[in-house]
């Protein structure tokens, strides 16, 4: 039978160790509502959100109530967009149209941030592709809970340059649009490397081709409840580290697994993955920068930063692995900048530099998240750090991606505001030599070869 | 067999047992363990208890245990047992 101490343990977590499942993300195929017509192409859009996620966010409030865990955000992800609206858009209007359409649906439903508004262009772009990527500065601008993403590369093809480069040019225009926000439109757009096509966390979420109709994927939380563990085992050996780490994973991803069953039992839609993420958020003490200080580090960015994050990554898939019967999506640890008080801090401290993140994404999962950079900043410079992720990602057959806001009219020095779970961003220093000669180039990077490893 | 587990958690005061296990008994809600500590100061029980039974939705009875521990001036949570058993046992 459980024990007081069990009890009192798990609800520590909870109240003060900010332990939470940050998603329950439905995702839904939309292939089927394709259609000619834009009116009935919306149409068959709400009706099928509205049929299989009506009892999404009461089903997850009912959930979060019995257990006493808080399940922090209510998501869905569709299929890439592109996809479905090839027929039906023929402007720029016509997917701000179906943009409108989505957010309207899932604000009715009560549903917290929809993605994949996005285009999978890894080798090559369709005409219905470059016309969504052209919109998505007007749809980010006008809509308030749609992201959108655009996959430009993956191990397996190489990295599609010429998006690369036309996306370094969206999101200049994205931050432009939503200038009177501090250029909010960049932090729901994200550039992936291999994105992974059942993964419930945003702005990179969409329900990929290989999915089933629906399914139920969920996202954890947890970086507070590492963070405390730690502070119990300053100064011991790196096995007692890790196996701590290990341990405190497992925890944290069967309260998600059990959430996820649940959820996919009430809601009638199978149970897709648990995503081992940990993700911070603005709050105080829920940090993946603090775990990095409680293994032993300064600042993150202080050398080490990289050896202890692959530390960290590995132990929380390790732990995560067991606890959990499907574990899919990005897992491991989240580092973006504004959501996370410590990152904040260290780039405040002159620890962190844009380079230092770089070399982090290697290790971690995701990469340059949440990066607020000077609203000047050249889009050949932006298309050179995507490609530079991208490269990484590519390399080394991981998923990368690139959340980076050129905050129009602010520059080092200034931060940049958005409030809830994105927080504030310091704006950091990017190299100021130019790229646009390489960028420039057309084509694709071909894919890598898989041998001779070194 | 439908457990649910009730924790009690604030400053120590006479009859918070008794008003608990008053409320469980009207609804008809079996009790299966109780135990209770002190940590840091603080009282705090833990009730392991069946409501296959009970005459009331867990809602309610949710709403009314943490009712009945604000006029204590203490906590009461009601959670279902499986978050417990996920998390510390294989």
């Amino acid at each position: 039978m459980i024990s007081i101490s069990e009890v009192i343990e798990t609800n520590k977590m909870v109240e003060q160790e900010n332990l939470d499942v940050r998603t329950i993300t439905m995702g839904i195929s939309l292939l089927d509502c394709a259609d000619s017509n834009l009116d009935t192409l919306c149409n068959n859009i709400r009706n099928k959100i509205i049929r299989l996620a009506k009892n999404l966010v009461p089903v997850g409030e009912e959930i979060s109530r019995e257990l006493g865990v808080p399940i922090v955000n209510k998501r869905i992800s569709i299929t890439p967009i592109s996809m479905v609206t090839g027929n039906a858009c023929k402007s720029t209007e016509d997917y701000i149209k179906v943009a409108k359409t989505l957010d309207e649906t899932i604000t009715e439903l009560g549903v917290d941030i929809l993605g994949g508004f996005s285009a999978v262009v890894s080798k090559g772009a369709t005409a219905a592709d470059i016309a969504l990527i052209k919109a998505l500065p007007d749809v980010l601008a006008q809509t308030n809970r749609i992201c959108a993403s655009v996959n430009v590369g993956s191990t397996k093809t190489g990295i599609n340059m010429d998006v690369v480069r036309l996306m370094g040019d969206i999101i200049k225009e994205t931050a432009k649009k939503t200038a009177d926000r501090d250029s909010i439109g960049c932090t729901k757009l994200v550039v992936l490397c291999n994105a992974p096509d059942d993964n419930p966390f945003m702005a990179g979420a969409f329900h990929g081709v290989s999915e089933a109709d629906a399914i139920i994927n969920v996202g954890v939380s947890g970086p507070g409840v590492v963070k405390h563990v730690l502070s119990n085992v300053r100064g011991e050996s790196f096995e007692v580290l890790c196996e701590t780490i290990k341990r405190t994973a497992f925890k944290i991803t069967r309260v998600g697994q059990l959430v996820a069953q649940e959820a996919a039992k009430r809601l009638n839609v199978p149970f897709g993955i648990i995503d081992l993420s940990l993700a911070p958020t603005p709050a105080i003490g829920d940090s993946v920068a603090d775990i990095l200080c409680e293994i032993g580090l300064e600042h993150p960015g202080a050398p080490g930063t990289t050896a202890a994050l692959a530390l960290l990554n590995d132990q929380v898939k390790k732990g995560g692995v067991m606890a959990s019967s499907y574990v899919g999506g990005l897992s491991g640890a989240f580092i973006p900048v504004s959501e996370d008080q410590g990152m904040i801090d260290a780039v405040l401290a002159g620890a962190l530099t844009l380079e230092k993140l770089e070399a982090m994404t290697c290790v971690c999962s995701v990469g340059l998240d949440m990066i607020a950079i000077p609203g000047n900043t050249p889009a050949t410079t932006i298309a050179g750090i995507i490609a530079d992720e991208s490269a990484i990602g590519m390399i080394n057959q991981k998923t990368t991606a690139v959340r980076i806001i050129p905050v129009e009219g602010k520059d080092v020095g200034e931060e940049a505001q958005y409030g809830g779970l994105f927080g504030y961003a310091p704006i950091m220093p990017v190299n100021r030599f130019d790229c646009s000669a390489f960028v420039n180039r057309k084509g694709r990077i071909p894919a890598p070869i898989h041998s001779f490893k070194n | 067999m439908n457990r649910t587990i009730i924790t009690v958690v604030g400053r120590d005061t006479v009859g918070i047992i008794a008003r608990v296990c008053t409320y469980l008994a009207e609804s008809n809600i079996n009790i299966l363990d109780i135990s209770q500590t002190i940590v840091q100061g603080y009282f705090n029980m833990m009730m392991i208890v069946d409501t296959a039974n009970s005459s009331k939705s867990f809602d309610s009875v949710q709403d009314q245990m943490s009712k009945i521990g604000e006029e204590m001036g203490v906590q009461v949570k009601c959670q279902r047992e499986e978050i417990f058993d996920m998390m510390h046992r294989i």
